[in-house]
């Protein structure tokens, strides 16, 4: 199904009789559910955008690429870097604005501005009884009401299918820099970001791979080369500027450095300081981001006990290329009966990606 | 404004209550004297008192625990109370409630400079949750006016903000985790250290659910390397709409100030008699702050000043030392004690897009006048949250009434431009029955069924947030 209106969309929820399928373009779902597809592709367009307030509304199915390029027309991006998942799961189609928050999908400057969830101000949803629902709103403080916004962002549509959703966005820098750290070991290259991290010059971006770490500063020109000339004192590096920099760090949003090799992706949530030992405990290419808070690593299949072990008492783990996973990590007994006490009223017949939760 | 008539009941069961609460917390924990309970009679919304049953100040999370576990078998209403400072009634007790305060929950678990995060116990004061890190060169970002006494756990149930939330946003986007308490004595940790979450983001919808959902005893906060240094500008103008077009201006530049405050003439008065900060004498005043090294700060004011002068400023102050820094920044937190000097007042706190600024700004200078109240106008211009303070008199009878009026009219203005009710102070009792204002009635159905499956009986701080004709079945069960 793929309805064109946010009315249609609620008809063919209230309408469905068995479980249905929700994605937007398709290109970052994990995860089991199995039904009827429901696509809200036909959703489209802007609705509104407002460059000096910082604001813009867009109906969910609208493509990202086109939020980015009338974002870009006026010199705005959306802060949080979405990341294109298309090559490491290799998936095809578009990617959704709707689809974006549902994954609460949210790139290397998460460390600096948040996550999608972060920069989201407002949506409006169809739940799993067919009624339309709004939260939120375009302006940039609101706390009239519960905080639905944050509840249905990373919900991967298992509460809710969103119609519209509204972002506060964000102005282009003037420019870019970013440090790179050779030849250093896992442990000592991750210190270095957690350096960085720590220290006053505000940098929006902290990864590494492949041997190296990556430091990335952005604003006016003067401020740039002033940071990255106080980091470098503080961690050396060499620096790389403009598209050079530009295209390093699109790498490490879209996980280049695993696309196309075979093996499961695994995506870990944890602690700085545990992202050396995690990686080595685990084996494995692995691609560290948010100053190791992140971490992607490729292994051979089956190894799902190893990761829960791994990550035990110090963050979560999702199987995103691979058989089988479950779409979220479990939870303690408790949350996971709140969870499923939301999810019942949010979609009481359980349509919705039933199997995710 | 009309509370539900309670419980009487419960009323009648208070001896047995208390003693149930008494077996449960050490003897100097549990309030039920008339005259130790009228400290608990309002929070910073003084205009609507009522004593509550008892008063609990439990030191763990067990003893909150043990103390909601007797209130949800006897029935009885429980308000969470940080330290009281809520604008909008959030803290304000019925007849039949139990408040209970975390004010004695005020340690710090942890501290971790490597993984920039700390854990504290829920009733620390946001300004000594900054205060235990900046040795380390760190503070906790969100700032709210109040920040010298209120509590992190009012924060987390407020989802408050500040003026520095423009560049690092509020309360939820600083906050990592909780160890929450449910209704039925149900201990939960939502969110870790971490900062990501695993599932629906149920910390996201606890934050801002003004305690309806839980008891918040222990949070991860966000701490973040403190900047070189912060220089704050003072823009003056000649008009109101003229300072709103600078506002906008300089957002569409590109330019992220930390802070972007407006004071029009009334608060520019009593603020400079407050705090002699040497505020510019004109109609209205923006107060800029950048943060950096020296030479990033003077780059970045450079182009403010480039900008603000296409609007003609009548003046252009930079803070000469940090002495007058902080008296820049003491003049507009301290502003609604500076008003209360003069006069009564009612203080607002609806948001609009940016754009509206200028346009929202001479409505109510219009609004001012049909309803005879004047109303003076300090806010956080760079995200649109406005703070207009109406004056009245309230030993006059009527005129709380007539602000009441103009306040509902205001908040609607910021409704029908694209805004919402309350920006950072939450709804409570004050903004309750303009709910439907904002929102059709699926859209708080879908709110409160978070709060059905969090507490099912409605215990928890039950007459705020929704009407109460909204709440009435859920409330009644």
């Amino acid at each position: 199904m793929r309805p064109s209106s946010e009315a249609e969309l609620a008809e063919a929820v209230a309408a469905a009789s068995g479980p249905l399928l929700v994605r937007g373009g398709g290109t970052r779902t994990i995860g089991t559910a199995l039904g009827e597809v429901l696509e809200t592709g036909g959703l489209s367009g802007v609705e509104l955008y407002e460059p000096g307030a910082l604001t813009l509304v867009a109906k969910a199915g609208t493509p990202v690429a086109e939020v980015e390029a009338v974002l870009a027309a006026d010199r705005q991006r959306l802060a949080f870097e979405v990341p294109d998942l298309r090559g490491l799961l290799g998936r095809e189609g578009l990617s959704t604005i709707g689809g974006v928050l549902a994954a609460n999908a949210s790139g290397p400057r998460r460390v600096q501005v948040g996550a999608a969830r972060d920069a989201a101000l407002g949506v409006r949803f169809v739940d799993g009884s067919g009624a339309v629902v709004k939260n939120g709103g375009r302006v940039m403080k609101n706390v009239t009401g519960y905080d639905l916004v944050k509840l249905l962002a990373g919900s991967r549509g298992t509460l809710g299918v969103l119609s519209a959703v509204s972002f506060k966005v964000q102005a282009q820098p003037e420019a870019e820099a970013t440090l790179v750290i050779e030849g250093l070991a896992d442990a000592a290259g991750l210190a270095a970001l957690r350096a960085a991290l720590g220290s006053p010059f505000d940098v929006s971006g902290v990864a590494r791979h492949s041997g190296r770490s990556l430091i990335r500063v952005e604003g006016m020109a003067g401020s740039v080369g002033y940071r990255l000339g106080r980091l470098r004192d503080l961690v050396g590096g060499d620096v790389i500027e403009g598209d050079a920099s530009a295209m390093a760090w699109r790498e490490v949003r879209d996980v280049v450095p695993l696309q196309g090799r075979p093996g499961e992706v695994w995506r870990i949530a944890t602690l700085p300081t545990a992202a050396a030992d995690v990686v080595a405990r685990l084996g494995g290419a692995a691609l560290w981001d948010w100053g190791g808070g992140l971490i992607w690593v490729l292994l051979e299949p089956g190894r799902g006990a190893d990761v829960a072990a791994a990550v035990a008492g110090r963050g979560h783990a999702t199987l995103v290329r691979g058989e089988g996973g479950p779409a979220f990590p479990s939870e303690a007994p408790e949350v996971a009966a709140l969870v499923a006490g939301v999810k019942a009223k949010f979609d009481p017949r359980g349509i919705l990606n039933r199997g995710m939760i | 404004m009309d509370m539900p008539a309670p419980d009487q009941g419960v009323i009648a069961r208070k001896a047995r209550i208390v003693a149930r609460l008494r077996a449960v917390l050490p003897a100097d924990a549990v309030i039920d004297a008339p005259e130790g309970l009228r400290v608990y009679e309002c929070d910073a919304l003084t205009a609507y008192r009522c004593p509550p049953l008892a008063a609990v100040l439990p030191r763990t999370t067990e003893e909150v625990s043990a103390v909601l576990r007797v209130c949800w078998e006897h029935g009885v209403p429980v308000v969470p109370r940080g330290s009281g400072t809520s604008l909008a009634g959030g803290a304000m007790p019925t007849a039949d409630s139990v408040i209970l305060g975390v004010a004695r929950m005020n340690a710090v678990i942890e501290t971790d400079y490597a993984n920039r995060f700390i854990r504290v116990q829920a009733g620390r004061t946001n300004l000594s949750v900054s205060g235990a890190v900046e040795a380390e060169g760190f503070f906790y970002a969100p700032d709210p006016s109040s920040q010298l006494a209120c509590a992190i756990a009012g924060n987390i149930a407020m989802n408050s903000g500040g003026a520095h939330c423009l560049k690092y946003g509020v309360t939820t986007n600083n906050l990592l985790g909780v160890t929450l308490v449910q209704m039925d004595g149900t201990v939960v940790t939502l969110g870790g250290p971490w900062g990501e979450p695993s599932g629906p983001d149920l910390l996201g919808v606890v934050c801002g659910s003004e305690g309806q959902l839980g008891v918040v005893t222990e949070a991860w906060l966000r701490i973040l390397p403190k900047p070189e240094g912060a220089r704050p500008v003072m823009a003056g103008f000649a008009s109101n709409e003229v300072a709103g077009a600078c506002v906008a201006d300089i957002i569409k530049a590109g330019i992220l100030p930390v802070a972007i405050e407006f004071m029009d003439r009334m608060l520019i008065r009593v603020c400079e008699d407050f705090a002699h900060a040497g505020y510019p004498d004109c109609e209205a005043l923006l107060i800029i702050e950048v943060e950096g090294s020296r030479a990033e700060i003077d780059e970045q004011l450079a182009l403010i000043k480039v900008i603000a002068a296409r609007h003609n400023p009548v003046a252009f102050v930079e803070a000469e030392d940090e002495a007058q820094a902080k008296r820049i920044w003491l003049g507009r937190k301290s502003a609604f004690s500076a008003i209360g000097r003069i006069s009564d007042y009612m203080c607002l706190d609806g948001t609009i897009p940016v754009s509206s600024l200028p346009y929202v700004l001479r409505r109510i200078g219009e609004l001012s006048e049909e309803h005879g109240l004047a109303v003076g106008n300090v806010f956080h211009a760079g995200d649109g949250n406005m703070h207009p303070l109406i004056l009245y008199d309230a030993n006059k009878p009527g005129d709380l009434e007539i602000c009441e009026r103009m306040g509902a009219d205001i908040l609607k203005l910021c409704v029908e431009v694209g805004g919402c009710l309350t920006g950072e102070h939450g709804v409570g009792i004050e903004k309750r029955d303009l709910m439907a204002v904002q929102f059709a009635p699926a859209d708080m159905e879908a709110q409160m069924r978070v709060k059905d499956v969090f507490d099912p009986k409605w215990l928890l701080n039950p007459a705020k947030v929704f009407p109460l004709a909204t709440s009435l079945t859920r409330r009644a069960g």
